[in-house]
């Protein structure tokens, strides 16, 4: 098994006709994932590499029965995009997006309250399940079919972790990048849960970054609830303090966000910090040799 | 994006928010005309980037215009090293002149986007003139909160929750909520990641007034504010990150060491980093080169490596995934093309079009150390840095 995309995923790609969207829905589309519909407003009608083109989202669902939308919007649209199938009723809404202003995505957020879309990203390279489905940006051939769950904030930090499960012969049910931004859609806690509840998740890799309290908050659901280990690693233990590094979330305020209070409190509620960031692979290898 | 103190009062201004009256200078001979027409006791205050210029000396009271001139003098041409700048300190190149305030009462008033509750939050405290991050830390009762429900807008009943809470008298509350709402409009209007005022004080009349303040700005959202974009001092940043953000190569920040960094990605380029210190070197940046479409932005960022004259060897570290490892291993060609490189140079490469970027590479007569994966580009990287 593995969480939120399978073979039952049909993709809907808002943005498919501009230059990112449209290579990467080719690279997902080679890795197996249906799409069956695209939507730019204004090309309805047309077709890009055999998939119909929408205006709307509404009639994109209706003709397609599309269930997971994965947005390659400009951040200026990108929070119209999000609403939009959120208002179609699309349960899985990703968003690759990088860029979008804080005071859109409070917005979204206030819009996203009450109805039943389930947001990953924005800032975000998307989310795989080996074997089945890719809702994203990253490099396929790196995964493998497996039972361990991978949660993270940076998009190429998980792809060097995943390579190094890989190289060990050590498999993913599904990897998630839920995003650098400081207002992601899904946290640590939401993905945490999900592989939590999956029968096939043995164990889970979870990458944070500095920045925020997201890492606390998992911490607190790990000690409370977690049943399965988890791996962690948080980068940015050598960042500067007051400076955004890269990720618009990524920022040292005064003392709090640094990535030692991170570990040491994922350490405390019962995870396995990977000594650095080469040994992630190995520090799952010796938790599931336990 | 950060503004000075006198553009943000300015702001404030613009918002109907009482502020001191007051003007930037430049020169010594204009901080003396000014204080000559603003009359009587005037502080003259350095315009820098930075909190903490009180205790560094960066502000100061003048009973005479001709004592205005002599501390502006003092100040203008001079760099202010206070706790939050580099050792270097920040160039002081304006003052502001503004009336002196006989102060009852300092206060704290500020707006953020909270991002568990995912909505902007109003702040407020008796203990103003500290910061407030100290207030937190020892005495967080004294924080007062209200939260904004984005689609009801900031309520005069928060502002008098606030106002009350902060034991304002009776006559102060109105106002005091009147310039909450007025903050919370120009936050809005202007996507601001931050305002603060602090202090707000109240005057010996008992008027509220915000006699130091503090704006920045959502740098995502800059592309829908040209006005604000044309506020930034770029004197105030590292001459190297402006540099680099000219050339097109954002998501620069100096660092201290003698390894340019060139990775794709933010928390990769944290774990390099992070790797980089580990094995006993030390990185003279970071860089998130980002999705790479073209090989300018390779060879630009070369360019910045090469003009840092801190840099002994640059280390290139690419997982591709949205950025293409091919055109990148163009660019490192096309960089060695066009710049005289004498460093010596770590590569290691992953990822989409890998074998390509590798070919393209290793038919090139560029002389590299390659690496075969990410904890081996660190080590290889600072062992060259120290050999060179």
């Amino acid at each position: 098994m593995s969480i939120l995309i399978d073979n039952n995923t049909r993709l809907l790609v808002q943005g498919i006709t501009g230059g990112e969207g449209s290579f990467h829905t080719q690279r997902c589309m080679e890795y197996g994932t249906k799409v069956v519909a695209g939507m730019t407003p204004g090309k309805g009608g047309t077709q890009t590499f055999g998939v119909n083109v929408y205006n709307t989202i509404v009639q994109a669902v209706k003709e397609t029965g599309a269930n997971v939308s994965m947005v390659f919007v400009p951040p200026a649209f990108a929070a119209d995009a999000i609403m939009e199938a959120t208002d179609a009723g699309m349960p899985l809404v990703v968003c690759i997006t990088e860029g979008i202003p804080v005071s859109d995505m409070v917005t979204v957020h206030h819009y996203l309250k009450g109805k039943n879309t389930r947001l990953i990203g924005p800032n975000c390279p998307g989310l795989i399940s080996p074997g089945k489905c890719k809702v994203g940006i990253m490099a396929g051939e790196i995964h493998l079919p497996g039972n361990i769950g991978v949660v993270s904030r940076s998009g190429t930090l998980t792809y060097e972790a995943v390579a190094q499960l890989t190289s060990l012969g050590i498999g993913q049910s599904t990897c998630v990048g839920i995003g650098g931004d400081p207002l992601p859609g899904s946290s640590f806690v939401d993905i945490l849960q999900l592989f939590n509840e999956d029968k096939d998740t043995k164990a889970v890799v979870m990458i944070g970054e500095i920045g925020g309290i997201a890492e606390q908050d998992a911490a607190q659901y790990i000690k409370a609830k977690m049943k399965k280990p988890v791996v962690v690693f948080v980068a940015g233990a050598t960042a500067p303090p007051g400076r955004r590094m890269g990720h618009a979330g990524a920022i040292i305020s005064g003392s709090s966000g640094r990535a030692q209070d991170k570990m040491a409190a994922l350490e405390a509620a019962g995870a396995t910090i990977a000594p650095s960031p080469a040994e992630i692979g190995l520090t799952m290898k010796r938790v599931l040799a336990r | 994006m950060k503004i000075h103190e006198y553009q943000a009062k300015a702001l404030l201004s613009e918002f109907g928010i009482p502020v001191p009256q007051g003007k930037v200078a430049a020169t010594a001979a204009e901080a003396k005309k000014l204080a000559a027409e603003l009359g009587g006791e005037v502080a003259v205050k350095a315009q820098v980037y930075a909190g903490g210029r009180g205790k560094a000396g960066g502000i100061k009271v003048a009973k005479t215009p001709e004592e205005a001139e002599k501390l502006a003098g003092q100040m203008l041409g001079t760099r202010l090293v206070t706790h939050q700048t580099a050792a270097e300190g920040v160039p002081i190149n304006h003052v502001l002149v503004e009336k002196a305030m006989n102060v009852k009462r300092e206060l704290y008033l500020s707006i953020i986007v909270d991002n568990i509750s995912r909505m902007p939050v109003m702040m407020a405290s008796e203990a103003g003139g500290m910061e407030i991050e100290e207030v937190a830390q020892k005495t967080p009762e004294k924080i007062l909160k209200a939260y904004i429900d984005p689609a009801a807008g900031f309520q005069a009943f928060q502002g008098r929750k606030l106002a009350y809470g902060m034991n304002l008298t009776q006559a102060q509350i109105k106002p005091a909520t009147t310039l909450m709402t007025d903050l919370y409009k120009l936050f809005q209007a202007k996507d601001c990641s931050l305002v603060e005022i602090n202090p707000l004080v109240v005057t010996a009349d008992d008027n509220l007034l915000a006699l130091d303040a503090k704006v920045n700005f959502e740098d995502n959202a800059l592309f829908r504010h040209p006005d604000i974009e044309k506020l930034e001092d770029k004197a105030q940043e590292d001459p190297l990150e402006v540099h680099a953000h000219e050339l097109g190569v954002k998501n620069y920040i100096k660092m201290d060491g003698n390894i340019g960094c060139m990775v794709n990605g933010a928390g990769l380029a944290m774990a390099v980093m992070d790797l980089i210190t580990y094995a006993g070197g030390s990185p003279a940046n970071f860089l998130d080169i980002g999705t790479v479409n073209s090989t300018d932005r390779v060879v630009n960022a070369f360019k910045v490596f090469t003009t840092d004259p801190k840099v002994k060897a640059i280390m290139v570290n690419i997982f591709g995934g949205m950025a293409r490892v091919d055109t990148i291993a163009q660019g490192i060609i096309e960089a060695h093309k066009q710049l005289d490189i004498n460093l010596p140079l770590v590569v290691r490469l992953a990822g989409t079009n890998v074998a390509e970027g590798k070919r393209i590479l290793a038919d090139s007569k560029i002389k590299y150390i390659e690496a075969t994966d990410f904890l081996d580009v660190a080590r290889k990287a600072v062992a060259a840095a120290k050999g060179s």
